[in-house]
């Protein structure tokens, strides 16, 4: 079990390191900094000044290493746009992004997870037939349009909730929330709703397949046969073992969610990290992209790792043989 | 000698009879007899064919030529549908802002959606599948190393991976031509992709790798690069045409929001997702159509090959006859 742990957080490093690397390369050598600090008309001289302030005249294994020192700190240098640090700049953004993700898994498990248990159990009725073909559609939907037409019902035509922007938020120290007031829920329903859209169809689904696969299983069977009441077959037996696989799923889906929380925020103008990386990418904006590529890619691993720790807790079986990966 | 041979074996095909074709074994399968028992399915293929047919042939089959400058005129620029007050005849689902023909400009648009959603899909599956193969087949440090790189593209999500290298692309060659913008945009979205294929494909290869007929080729001294292509290939692909169909609807909801996000295809040939940004500007004046036709065009597309998609995967699952 150590060994698993040991394991997957090397892997962990390893992913991160990769993702250090690419942002270094890309910081070093897509667009010049030099140029961008000082812009065209420098002097030759400031310019052999400049890289020797930044550290640009060095070896490439000591480069490396103080990026990764800055970043580990998040330090990351000037935005080339906005002429802010960029750890401001995220820090800044980094509530409005963590709560419209929050809100959007959570909404996407309390609404999946029931429907997806009801197609299981219900297999074949013409509501869960229903259900299967909509979260189809809820694949199929890309966010930005289901945004958009969000927009155009509730925003344009009946007028009854806002359409851009976070509304009156409350600070709590330097974290800001839209949690406390009424105006920050109601600008939080569309873009929430929006997000979790796609992850509801996946929730949904998944659960209806694992809870069909269970649900053949042989020991489902004899709780059946040995008169258990069908209720706490369903839902005592047959559920728990199907929330393990949905629980890695939904790990890696908070990962998706944040970063398809991009799409979101440039529909709604919703004040987060992924409007601010966009308008990086736009411009070129060199060391915000790496900033956000970065911390995102950290959240995403962190969560893995933190998923592959609770199935450790919630599957017994892990325990005997201590060969996870296996799976 | 020569002469009775060929005798006994028109002898012989005169009393057995002949093996079918393959098209003849397909229509009598089970996969054309479950398409034909699924209305889902049938329906889902027809409209999947018309919108493919109608792309593929929109310089033939569109009323207007969106990208003919001498025939737009800004005085029909935001006409609404036919339908509705305002709206004429000539441009059945309304204009653009820039006075296009909206019904032409879904088909060209529709085009180029394709052409980038079935292009990022054949790559990624070439590489895929290729890479799935050897690491299955090889095994040891090849599939160790692939499957590694495998598990660092999958702790990414894959629309940041898409945006980075579209991203970065538009920041090394600011000037590209639009060839290499489209060359960009594929790769992009094909090399987010491929590592479903890859582990698809492992996995069933280190199935099939020690079946009988494999072992029975290695004995009699068949190449392995030939085993590999020629024997383990054609029984892996099953799953890998699911997936396959699953992510050519991917593909182009990623060509779509790279676009709408206004990172895709160039500006100068829009795709759907271009249109329903463009339109996206219209929303508030009330003019819905500008975005809505290509946003439908898009889901219509989208969600048939889904079903289709859907459909394969029960019928070729034998534990769901």
């Amino acid at each position: 079990m150590l060994a698993f742990i040991l394991r997957r957080m090397g892997q962990a490093i390893l992913v991160m390191l990769t993702v250090a690397f690419v942002a270094f390369m890309i910081f070093q050598y897509v667009g010049d900094p030099v140029t961008n600090l000082l812009g065209q008309d420098a002097t030759p001289e400031q310019r052999i000044q400049l890289r020797k302030d930044l550290g640009l005249d060095e070896p490439f294994p000591v480069q490396f290493a103080r990026f990764i020192g800055n970043a580990v700190q998040g330090e990351f240098g000037l935005s080339l746009r906005q002429g802010r640090k960029v750890s401001t700049l995220i820090a800044e953004r980094l509530p409005a992004t963590m709560e419209l993700a929050m809100t959007a898994g959570v909404l996407a498990l309390v609404v999946g997870i029931p429907l997806g248990v009801y197609a299981a159990l219900k297999r074949g009725s013409f509501l869960s037939q229903a259900l299967m073909t909509f979260s189809l559609l809820g694949v199929s939907l890309p966010s930005c349009l289901f945004g958009i037409l969000l927009i155009l019902i509730f925003a344009v035509t009946f007028k009854i909730l806002p359409s851009f922007g976070r509304g009156d938020v409350v600070a709590i120290g330097s974290w800001t929330t839209g949690y406390l007031t009424v105006d920050g829920w109601k600008h939080l329903v569309l873009p929430a709703i929006t997000l979790s859209l796609a992850n509801m169809a996946l929730v949904l689904r998944l659960v209806r397949s694992e809870m069909l696969e269970v649900l053949r299983t042989d020991y489902i069977k004899f709780a059946r046969a040995r008169g258990l009441n069908i209720r706490a077959v369903h839902f005592g037996h047959a559920l728990k073992n199907t929330l393990v696989p949905v629980m890695t799923i939904m790990g890696l889906q908070l990962g998706q969610l944040i970063a398809f929380a991009i799409i979101t925020e440039t529909v709604f103008q919703w004040p987060g990290m992924g409007l601010l990386f966009i308008q990086a990418v736009q411009f070129a904006d060199i060391p915000v992209m790496a900033a956000y590529l970065l911390l995102v890619s950290g959240i995403f691993v962190s969560i893995n790792l933190l998923v592959d720790m609770l199935y450790l807790v919630v599957d017994p079986r892990l325990h005997v043989d201590g060969k996870a990966g296996a799976h | 000698m020569s002469s009775s041979s060929d005798g006994a074996t028109t002898g012989s095909a005169a009393v057995i009879p002949k093996a079918p074709g393959r098209l003849a074994r397909f229509f009598d399968g089970d996969v054309w007899h479950s398409f034909c028992n699924s209305p889902m399915a049938i329906l889902a293929a027809v409209i999947a064919f018309i919108c493919v047919f109608c792309s593929l042939f929109a310089p033939w089959v569109a009323p207007h030529n969106p990208f003919d400058l001498a025939s737009l005129e800004l005085i029909d620029a935001r006409l609404p549908p036919a339908w509705i007050e305002g709206g004429k005849s000539k441009y059945l689902l309304g204009t653009d802002d820039q006075g296009r023909d909206l019904l032409s400009a879904l088909m060209y648009g529709a085009r180029i959606s394709l052409f980038v959603g079935l292009a990022s899909v054949f790559v990624s599956l070439v590489v895929g599948v290729s890479l799935g193969l050897l690491s299955g087949f090889a095994g040891g440090k090849v599939d160790a190393f692939i499957m590694r790189v495998c598990d660092v593209m999958l702790s990414f999500p894959s629309l940041l991976v898409a945006l980075l290298i579209d991203g970065l692309g538009k920041a090394m060659f600011p000037n590209a031509p639009d060839a290499l913008a489209y060359a960009v945009l594929i790769v992009a979205i094909s090399l987010s992709g491929w590592v479903q294929y890859a582990r698809t494909v492992r996995g069933s290869t280190l199935v099939e790798r020690n079946k009988e007929y494999v072992q029975a080729a290695r004995v009699i001294g068949v190449k392995p690069s030939r085993i590999m292509v020629r024997h383990v290939l054609p029984n892996v692909l099953g799953p890998v045409l699911v997936l396959a169909t699953i992510q050519v609807a991917f593909a182009i909801i990623a060509e779509a929001t790279l676009s709408f996000l206004g990172l895709g295809v160039p500006p100068t040939s829009p795709s759907l997702g271009t249109l329903i940004r463009v339109g996206n500007d219209f929303l508030f004046s009330g003019e819905w159509w500008i975005t809505i036709w290509p946003g439908a065009m898009l889901v219509l597309i989208a969600l048939s090959v889904n079903l289709l998609g859907d459909w394969l995967r029960d019928a070729l699952n034998p534990r769901l006859r």
